[in-house]
């Protein structure tokens, strides 16, 4: 008979999006355990040295690794009952939730909860996810890999490196090599526009006058035991390599940020459907999966530009599980109210917005993130509606996909709308050029 | 004699694109959405000012590195003197978040503080058995 423990909800993953999930529901009265697979709590914070965390959250400009204590310092407070360096080996349904079986350094035990919160945030694209020829050498590493082992390891993961892809882990990567006595010869980006935030070009690429290559890509790595040089071409409209602007450039570190991917193998197994869009979970406005007691939040439901975000999500989560407990608790199985979700549906000026669904019968704002498909230099005016009403419109001075934007529709005002709506329709997201 | 510069503000996510005037010593600043972006702006034209975020080692642990940051910014022309200035640097734990690394570093009137907690290492590894 192996060890069991029984708790209210459980929490996979302690980053940014787990933590604030776990105090959340805590506050909200509810049992927590946190699973989390590494050492020390705070995700992928714990390497994120670099400032500018914080702001929208503490109005404060904080680092990684001080504003991941916030939270750890508020979980130790709510005395949350935290496994760590503990994974999860399987999942099953049971007739009242969800059953774990766990692993930790005490060996096999079970979980039995009524709730699960999926905060297992993303992964780094790797090389075998990219079209580069060639070798695969000692010496390619993608750019969180690259700032694990400067920052946490203390070791440099080599002399003289190129970065391909221009997200903003490997614009502070840039920086950071160059601070710390590397060369870094230029960041390749295959698309026209950079894919970071326009802070990060300036003060991690333009202080250090590393060059930004737009619409230039790495076409192949050459070297035998490790890189000895890469080879990089312009690309045209549709990214194909444009023969004869190829040349070589001697490095010894291949630096690939070319992005990120929700992490979602246990929601996988748990039948948690996916929306293509964003790779995570689709989710109601209370960050509530289509599967009944199974919630996410962070970046495994979408990849978010701010941490600040990510804790938002997991603030929802944490408060909403705590509440489906309640109810799950007062009520016998076959009592349970079940949810009214009405879709959001949005129009080909958008890549993807978050929830993909709103519960009616909750009494929750709706707070909306989204990215848009193009870049409207000239701006975007953005609009919802149902049922011919409007229920919220705002103007964008500039939209850009690798900006996430944000915004609320109160709870009543939503209502009102969605009450009006037909029966098939949903909520419909519009955005116009300015 | 008038001056314009164009600059993209790092005090928010948000990154306003901003145009500088300075004249005469004097700059005014527009496109920024925020007082933030506006003193930004006119230290920018003058002297651009950091934060400098970085780690220093570690003895006796088998967490190898300390996050460390600036107290307050810095002019960026005398990041990479920082940097140098810090590569000696080996603390002793326990640190505590905001403990100062190093004070008034290169009397420039910032100091480097830990931005993590690192509890001291457990008795039963020997520490200090290098000489």
């Amino acid at each position: 008979m192996i060890h069991s423990v029984d708790t209210d909800i459980v929490v996979l993953g302690a980053g940014p999006a787990g933590l604030a999930a776990a105090c959340a529901a805590l506050e909200a009265g509810a049992r927590v355990l946190v699973l989390e697979r590494e050492d020390r709590l705070g995700g992928i914070l714990k390497q994120c040295i670099h400032d500018g965390f914080g702001l929208v959250r503490y109005h404060e400009r904080l680092s990684g690794p001080e504003y991941a204590l916030r939270d750890v310092d508020r979980l130790e407070r709510l005395g949350a009952q935290v496994m760590q360096e503990a994974f999860v080996s399987s999942t099953r349904r049971v007739d009242n939730g969800f059953e774990l079986t766990c692993v930790d350094r005490g060996g096999v035990f079970a979980v039995r909860a009524l709730a699960l919160i999926l905060a297992t945030g993303c992964r780094e694209r790797t090389d075998r996810q990219v079209f580069v020829q060639g070798d695969r050498p000692a010496g390619i590493y993608t750019a969180g890999l690259a700032q694990y082992m400067i920052n946490i390891q203390g070791v440099l993961p080599g002399r003289r490196a190129v970065i391909l892809g221009s997200g903003d882990i490997g614009l502070i990567m840039a920086r950071r090599m160059t601070l710390e006595g590397m060369d870094v010869v230029a960041a390749h980006e295959v698309k026209p526009e950079p894919s970071g935030l326009s802070r990060n070009i300036h003060q991690c690429l333009e202080d250090y006058g590393i060059p930004l290559e737009l619409s230039s890509t790495v076409t192949a790595v050459h070297g035998t035991k490790r890189v000895e040089r890469v080879t990089v071409a312009s690309v045209d409209g549709s990214m194909r390599p444009i023969a004869g602007t190829e040349h070589d450039i001697p490095c010894d570190t291949l630096i690939l940020s070319v992005g990120l991917i929700p992490e979602n193998e246990l929601a996988q197994s748990l039948g948690v459907p996916l929306d293509p869009a964003t790779k995570g979970p689709f989710v109601d406005q209370t960050m509530h999966t289509l599967v009944d007691g199974i919630f996410s939040c962070g970046n495994a439901v979408h990849v978010n530009d701010l941490a600040d975000y990510v804790s938002e999500s997991g603030e929802h989560a944490g408060a909403s599980a705590a509440r489906y407990v309640a109810r799950r608790r007062d009520a016998p199985v076959t009592g349970m109210a079940t949810r009214t979700l009405v879709p959001v549906r949005v129009d080909q000026g958008f890549l993807y917005a978050v929830p993909q669904y709103i519960d009616t019968s909750t009494l929750t704002d709706a707070v909306m993130y989204f990215r848009a498909r193009r870049t409207m230099p000239s701006g975007a005016v953005v609009t919802a509606e149902a049922g011919g009403k409007t229920c919220f419109k705002a103007s964008y001075p500039l939209v850009r996909p690798p900006e996430m934007e944000r915004f609320v529709i109160p709870h009543d005002t939503l209502m009102g709308a969605l009450a009006a709506r037909r029966d098939d329709e949903g909520l419909g997201l519009r955005m116009e050029a300015r | 004699m008038m001056e314009c510069k164009e600059f993209t503000c790092i005090a928010c996510p948000r990154g306003c694109r901003l145009v500088v005037t300075v004249d005469d010593g004097v700059a005014s600043v527009s496109g920024n959405a925020c007082p933030k972006g506006a003193t930004y702006g006119a230290q920018e034209a003058v002297q651009p000012m950091r934060t400098l975020t970085t780690t220093v080692t570690v003895e006796g642990s088998s967490r190898r590195r300390l996050p460390v940051r600036s107290s307050a910014d810095l002019p960026l022309s005398r990041i990479l003197d920082a940097m140098a200035a810090l590569d000696p640097i080996v603390v002793r734990l326990p640190m505590r978040r905001g403990d100062i690394v190093v004070p008034d570093l290169l009397g420039l009137g910032v100091d480097i503080i830990a931005t993590d907690n690192l509890a001291a290492p457990t008795s039963g590894v020997a520490q200090d058995a290098d000489p």
